[in-house]
């Protein structure tokens, strides 16, 4: 039997145009593609700027509903497969854009979601940025988060900050757990409606009125 | 079909003005406005409860007590009343109360409301929000229908042959709303009891009152209360008008641009296209308010938020004016067209006195004119 074509979300945070937080995505991307292709599993990936949703993701905070447009993303994101969640590293953390937008879509959302996280940086030290503030925040989203994070400083696009585990060995690593995770998971087959309602639901709280 | 106004009861300083009324003048103006609702030929005033500023509505039976004086045909409601952190005793007592006061045009609308610190503050967890509304209601129906109540249950302190008093009016309890923006435990329970769902509707997308409405609806039907059309329903609505459209939009627009809910967020176009906000000329109220049965079907109840954001009272009463004069008749009219013979109007008292008559008379196990009044 042919595979069910899996899709997977790409959120990236990076801001300037062309964008070495959307490079490090496309490449991750690119490469959990192949991944699963030798698996036999043909892939659909669909990017998402955050920047073209900046504002929408601010409406959202203050008004509490998305805009016909940034539900869009939502629902495609928290609906896919697996997820590459990509940002600048801002101030010793995810950009405020990247950690708004995972505010605003409902915390069950992404549960069990195959998910890579990777960064981008001026320099190196700020590498630990994914490990003490990004895996936390999708580790309380109940997101299966690989255990490999990448980072890419900006003389990993030149000769390298690493010459043991370049930048492309760390995609690749990283895109080899991501595709194992995806290709286990049938997470997409029971994506939860936020608007149901559990089996178990008394709407008398478990009292049996005497109507 | 009735039609009326709520009132969430923010003191906010007016931003083209930057004054800011006292607490008394907001709490005066609010009465006037109840009044107001009766001279223009609407048929319900509903106030929010709130207990933190700047809202200033923290008793809200104290108010419609005396609008209920001061008024002789609107039914008087909530919006909404605080099943979660009040305690379903003081409810059962405060509202069967105000029915005697006001010979029972009383009804009222359950929600679990929004600002988390007052649920500590009245000794409740906020996580427990839909837990609370289920067992304090289940306790509220038990205390209006039963004359004496032994009670245990997670959240209160036990009853043992308890009645709470005055006992409600003819023996009839008011018909209670569930109500909420977006959480379909409640729908369910608005549906498991045969009450009505009151979508808010002015803080989401039509899209999500539609499903939440359609999930009543249907849960309405499962439960036995009649046809998913007879569901009742009553949603929000959010107008600002003048003859002119575009006189409309340039008064709202500081007002918008600075409310609490939703200032300095998204554009007053913007949320005019993504919520049912309406500001324009009557005529456009008009359109878009009959819009609203495309998506919810036929329905019992409309109410519009009118008063807020720091709108002066004299406009606010101009308009109520417009309201009744040139939007409601028509609204009226309209919405009576097509409207099947088998969707109820909302009840009233009256219509459920004679619904519980029609349902003691009638042998055992017979069918009852109206599904609302055995619930």
């Amino acid at each position: 039997m042919a595979e069910r074509t899996r899709t997977i979300a790409v959120v990236t945070a990076g801001l300037s145009q062309p964008s070495s937080t959307r490079m490090l995505a496309d490449r991750l991307a690119q490469a959990t593609s192949a991944r699963l292709a030798e698996k036999g599993i043909p892939t659909e990936v669909k990017i998402f700027e955050l920047r073209d949703v900046a504002l929408d993701v601010m409406n959202n905070m203050l008004t509490g509903f998305p805009s016909p447009k940034l539900d869009a993303v939502i629902e495609a994101v928290t609906g896919a497969d697996g997820l590459i969640a990509v940002t600048p590293i801002f101030t010793t953390s995810a950009s405020g854009l990247f950690k708004s937008f995972f505010d605003v879509i409902d915390n069950r959302s992404l549960t069990d979601m195959p998910t890579v996280i990777a960064a981008t940086a001026g320099t190196a030290r700020h590498s630990l940025a994914l490990d003490y503030a990004i895996r936390p925040m999708f580790t309380y989203l109940h997101a299966v988060v690989a255990t490999t994070a990448v980072f890419a400083a900006a003389e990993d696009w030149g000769s390298g900050a690493d010459t043991v585990k370049t930048l492309p060995d760390r995609i690749d690593r990283a895109a080899g757990e991501l595709a194992a995770l995806i290709a286990a998971s049938d997470r997409s087959d029971s994506v939860r409606d936020p608007f149901t309602i559990d089996a178990s639901f008394s709407p008398t709280g478990g009292f049996q009125p005497s109507i | 079909m009735q039609f009326g106004i709520f009132s969430v009861g923010d003191l906010t300083t007016d931003p083209t003005t930057g004054r800011t009324p006292t607490e008394q003048e907001r709490i005066k103006a609010i009465l006037t406005i109840a009044q107001k609702v009766e001279e223009v030929g609407l048929d319900v005033f509903a106030t929010g409860e709130h207990h933190n500023p700047p809202f200033v509505p923290s008793s809200p039976t104290t108010m419609l007590g005396y609008i209920a004086a001061k008024t002789e045909r609107i039914v008087l409601s909530t919006a909404t009343t605080l099943i979660t952190t009040s305690d379903p005793v003081k409810i059962a007592e405060d509202f069967a109360m105000l029915q005697h006061i006001a010979d029972g045009r009383v009804d009222l609308t359950l929600g679990r409301g929004n600002t988390g610190p007052v649920y500590p503050w009245f000794g409740q967890d906020i996580r427990q929000g839909i837990p609370l509304a289920l067992e304090n209601y289940a306790l509220l129906r038990r205390l209006w229908t039963e004359e004496f109540v032994d009670w245990e249950g997670q959240f209160r302190t036990p009853l043992q042959g308890f009645q709470s008093t005055p006992r409600p009016l003819d023996g009839v309890a008011p018909f209670v709303w569930h109500g909420s923006i977006r959480t379909p435990e409640i729908a369910e329970q608005a549906a498991f009891y045969g009450d009505g769902f009151f979508a808010n509707h002015i803080f989401w997308p039509a899209s999500h009152t539609a499903k939440m409405v359609g999930f009543y609806r249907q849960r309405f039907e499962h439960y036995g209360h009649g046809t998913a059309e007879q569901a009742i329903v009553g949603l929000g609505g959010q107008v600002f008008m003048r003859k002119n459209s575009q006189d409309a939009v340039r008064e709202f627009r500081p007002y918008f641009d600075n409310a609490p809910v939703y200032g300095h967020g998204p554009s007053l176009e913007e949320f005019t296209s993504q919520t049912p906000l309406t500001v324009g000329s009557p005529q456009e109220v008009i359109d878009r308010t009959l819009g609203f049965r495309d998506y919810v079907g036929d329905y019992q109840r409309q109410l519009f938020l009118m008063d807020h954001a720091g709108l002066p009272l004299k406009t606010v009463l101009e308009q109520l004016d417009l309201l009744g004069e040139e939007v409601v008749p028509v609204l009226r009219r309209e919405f009576a067209k097509n409207r099947p013979a088998t969707v109820p109007d909302a009840p009233t008292h009256a219509s459920l006195v004679a619904a519980a008559a029609a349902a003691a008379a009638a042998p055992d196990g017979a069918p009852v004119a109206s599904p609302i009044a055995v619930s």
